[in-house]
């Protein structure tokens, strides 16, 4: 895994790790209990987890500043969670409750947040990234200042629409980062195989679009690499790329038998690079928390996710009327 | 305390496998991700791992097992330190997880008692004389002025002033902040449309033809029409994708198509089709104020018709409501869009024989007046549907079997369904005329439901 920026130089508070630390940690638990509620068959059809890739969205929403938006594809539980949605919602609607986000209508890659500026949740791959180009299109508009985080993955990366929104992005100087959240496989199919040139970054030079290659394991490399991103847009110099590279440990979703690739190369990133075990490291070696400390934190998390998950096992299923509201807005 | 593992469900539609083998054994210390066996599904083996930590208690499920149901206790786990004990007898059953479903409740009901049938106008408005053309780019232009929020985008709308010249004149009033030319890419400006609607403006997406928004139409579908619901109400996209849809004369297939039953299929959309001029500026203000995404579906052939315009401050006409023609008696003609021109000819000339037809314009598809339908047929006890798309679930299909479902007893003739003929549009003039409805195939089914 190459990584362009080292993060040493990256100036971080004891108090921003801890921050890390239990945000990435909230991320990973709550994607361990989904995938538990799965097994119990309490979450039904497609469930995408973001275990492994939790160092991206923590690191890009200390970039974000408040009113800025984001948009993602379905392995949305991380983003939610990271831009500080509440996990009961997140998680009834995964069981598909009226406590969720879309009163249990939208499951697992369906969710929204006025409130938080997440515009979703989307199904199918790519499409989320001309709607994030069009809400950047909005807030220009508009003239307030704000920056949409576009995210999306190396698969997505190939889909034709994605170039029809680089070059719109880059003719109207729209102020959104695409997130590239190269995690190295398209489902099953590994970059190489689906990929022609491997350094997805440099896809935007042909628009004028600047791009950087960022360690996706390092959640500080991601801050800053982030924060040049935002000021980029923020600048009014238009979009801005960022491959992240990153690694999912656990299938494309729940019931992907991962026959492509084998269990020690996901053993050893796990082992070798764990993103929240470099925080942990860095934690203890700075002195900024003891083992007792990070022991606190990883009960106080247990503790949140397993209140969401009995409020995700609790919560009601939606009234059969709700069968027929929310097709149509009224007027107002 | 032991906790029971459970048999897990690795698919969206396991409900029970093979439990091929154990990885681990009776005391085995397991973390959080270790694999604990492996499991047969009707599509594949999966590795099964620990979601916490602990010690393997007893293996209640030996390797080998199948048929084993979802959520059987296969094993016990033991916190760090603990016994242990007997092992607890195999769970028999599977934990009920599934609540018992009640019917699905009846959608509410779409059939309003009383057709509405208040003029579109008041009584003595001054009238004008206007293209369809000129009604469409008034219509934008009074709401752009109306709310700075609405703009509009597509392919040659600004400098070119409109490849069919309906944005004439936009740019110079609103500038090119708010009319926009696009690059030729309808699959990503749609999306981009899509967010803006999402992000809290209110486009106005012209595509060159509707032929073209086949690239975009995840976009429409997906995006547009569907995030109301997925998100529970928070938020949709309050837009119109607008444009000429529908066969204009000599372009051959992949340019001549009508879109009306595709779109009118879909619930989140609501699908417009104006004949008039009138119709066209006042439905066009409304989709533009509407909160919904609205397909408005326009007719290259008809936008240099003159029709008859109310010359009135602010007209809107709105969405659900039929508009009646010509009133008759002995048989009902229902259609929209370029439709009504062979519907209205085909009036005129049934009349010389003897036969009176009431011609009623849908003017919108979704939602559709079928109240000012029925309440025609019946008096009129025969339903003739016209329009240019093809047969096979078309508008025409729809209107036949409500009408069957509403109004049986008052038929005297099956309903028929005059529509443009089952092939991809030729290019060669004999043929494309053959493909096309015409005014005769109306009267020739009107003749056969009145049995003269």
């Amino acid at each position: 895994m190459a990584a362009k920026k080292p993060a040493a130089k990256t100036n971080v508070s004891g108090e921003e790790l801890q921050k890390f630390y239990r945000e990435m940690l909230l991320i990973r638990r709550f994607e361990e209990k989904a995938g538990q509620l799965y097994g119990m068959g309490l979450i039904g059809g497609f469930c995408h987890l973001y275990i492994g890739q939790e160092a991206v969205v923590v690191g890009l929403e200390a970039a974000a500043e408040e009113g800025d938006k984001r948009i993602t594809s379905y392995r949305d539980h991380g983003h939610m969670l990271a831009c500080g949605m509440d996990p009961n919602g997140v998680m009834a609607e995964l069981t598909g409750r009226e406590g969720g986000y879309s009163k249990g209508k939208g499951g697992s890659m369906h969710m929204f947040s006025k409130e938080k500026h997440f515009y979703g949740g989307h199904g199918i791959v790519g499409a989320q990234v001309p709607l994030g180009a069009g809400l950047a299109f909005a807030d220009k508009y508009k003239g307030n200042g704000r920056v949409t985080f576009t995210y999306f993955g190396d698969g997505a990366a190939n889909q034709g629409q994605v170039y029809e929104t680089f070059n719109m992005a880059a003719l109207w100087d729209l102020p959104v980062v695409f997130v590239i959240e190269n995690n190295q496989y398209a489902m099953g199919t590994a970059q190489q195989r689906s990929t022609s040139s491997p350094d997805i970054h440099t896809r935007g030079e042909s628009f004028g679009i600047p791009g950087e290659a960022v360690d996706g394991m390092d959640v500080l490399a991601v801050k800053d690499a982030g924060e040049r991103a935002v000021a980029h847009c923020r600048k009014g110099k238009g979009p801005y790329i960022l491959e992240v590279k990153t690694y999912r440990y656990r299938g494309h979703s729940m019931s992907d038998p991962a026959k492509y690739r084998t269990r020690e190369e996901v053993q050893k990133m796990r082992e070798e690079r764990d993103a929240i075990d470099h925080v942990r490291q860095l934690l203890i070696d700075g002195k900024h928390a003891s083992e007792e400390d990070l022991k606190a934190v990883d009960k106080e998390i247990k503790a949140i996710v397993s209140a969401s998950a009995d409020f995700a096992k609790e919560s009601p299923l939606p009234a059969a009327e709700e069968l027929w509201t929310d097709i149509y807005a009224e007027a107002t | 305390m032991a906790t029971e593992i459970l048999m897990p469900a690795l698919s969206p539609t396991m409900e029970e496998g093979t439990l091929a083998k154990w990885l681990v054994k009776e005391g085995d210390s397991v973390q959080s991700g270790d694999i604990l066996a492996e499991i047969e599904t009707d599509k594949a083996t999966m590795e099964f791992e620990a979601v916490d930590d602990g010690v393997i208690g007893h293996i209640l499920v030996p390797e080998g097992t199948e048929n084993v149901p979802v959520n059987t206790a296969i094993a016990t786990l033991l916190e760090d330190g603990e016994e242990a004990g007997a092992a607890p007898a195999p769970a028999a059953t599977p934990v009920a997880s599934a609540p018992a479903q009640a019917a699905a409740p009846a959608a509410p009901t779409e059939i309003v008692s009383q057709a509405d049938l208040t003029p579109d106008w008041p009584e003595g408005t001054p009238m004008k004389q206007q293209t369809v053309r000129e009604a469409l780019r008034d219509a934008m232009a009074e709401e752009m002025r109306g709310d700075e929020n609405v703009y509009l985008m597509g392919e040659e709308v600004a400098e070119y002033q409109g490849a069919y010249k309906v944005s004439q004149g936009l740019l110079d009033e609103f500038g090119s902040k708010r009319v926009i030319d696009t690059p030729i890419t309808e699959h990503g400006f749609a999306g981009i449309a899509v967010g803006a609607a999402f992000g809290g403006l209110k486009p106005v997406v012209e595509f060159m033809t509707f032929n073209f928004a086949m690239q975009a139409i995840d976009q429409i579908i997906n995006s547009a029409a569907k995030t109301l619901y997925m998100s529970g109400g928070q938020m949709g996209a309050p837009m119109v994708f607008r444009g000429p849809n529908g066969a204009a004369a000599r372009v051959g297939a992949q340019h001549s198509q009508d879109y009306a039953a595709w779109y009118a299929q879909i619930p989140g959309l609501k699908v417009v089709m104006p004949y008039s001029a009138a119709d066209a500026k006042g439905l066009l203000k409304s989709a533009i104020r509407d909160p919904n995404p609205v397909i408005f579906l326009e007719n290259e052939i008809l936008y240099g018709r003159s029709f008859d315009v109310p010359a009135m401050e602010d007209f809107t006409i709105p969405f659900g409501k039929a508009k009646i023609w010509r009133e008759g008696t002995d048989v009902t003609l229902v259609s929209f869009g370029i439709g009504m021109q062979y519907a209205l000819e085909a009036a005129e000339k049934l009349e010389e024989d003897g036969i009176s037809a009431e011609v009623i314009d849908l003017r919108t598809l979704r939602p559709i007046d079928y109240d000012t339908v029925l309440k025609s047929v019946m008096k009129t006890n025969r339903c003739v549907t016209v329009e240019e798309g093809w047969p096979v679930g078309s508008i025409g299909n729809h209107l036949a079997a409500t009408i069957m479902q509403k109004a049986f007893d008052y038929l005297d003739a099956p309903v028929l369904n005059c529509t443009g003929n089952d092939v991809p549009m030729p290019y060669a003039a004999n043929l494309e005329k053959l493909a096309l409805v015409t005014t005769n195939d109306v009267i020739v089914a009107v003749k056969e439901v009145t049995y003269r």
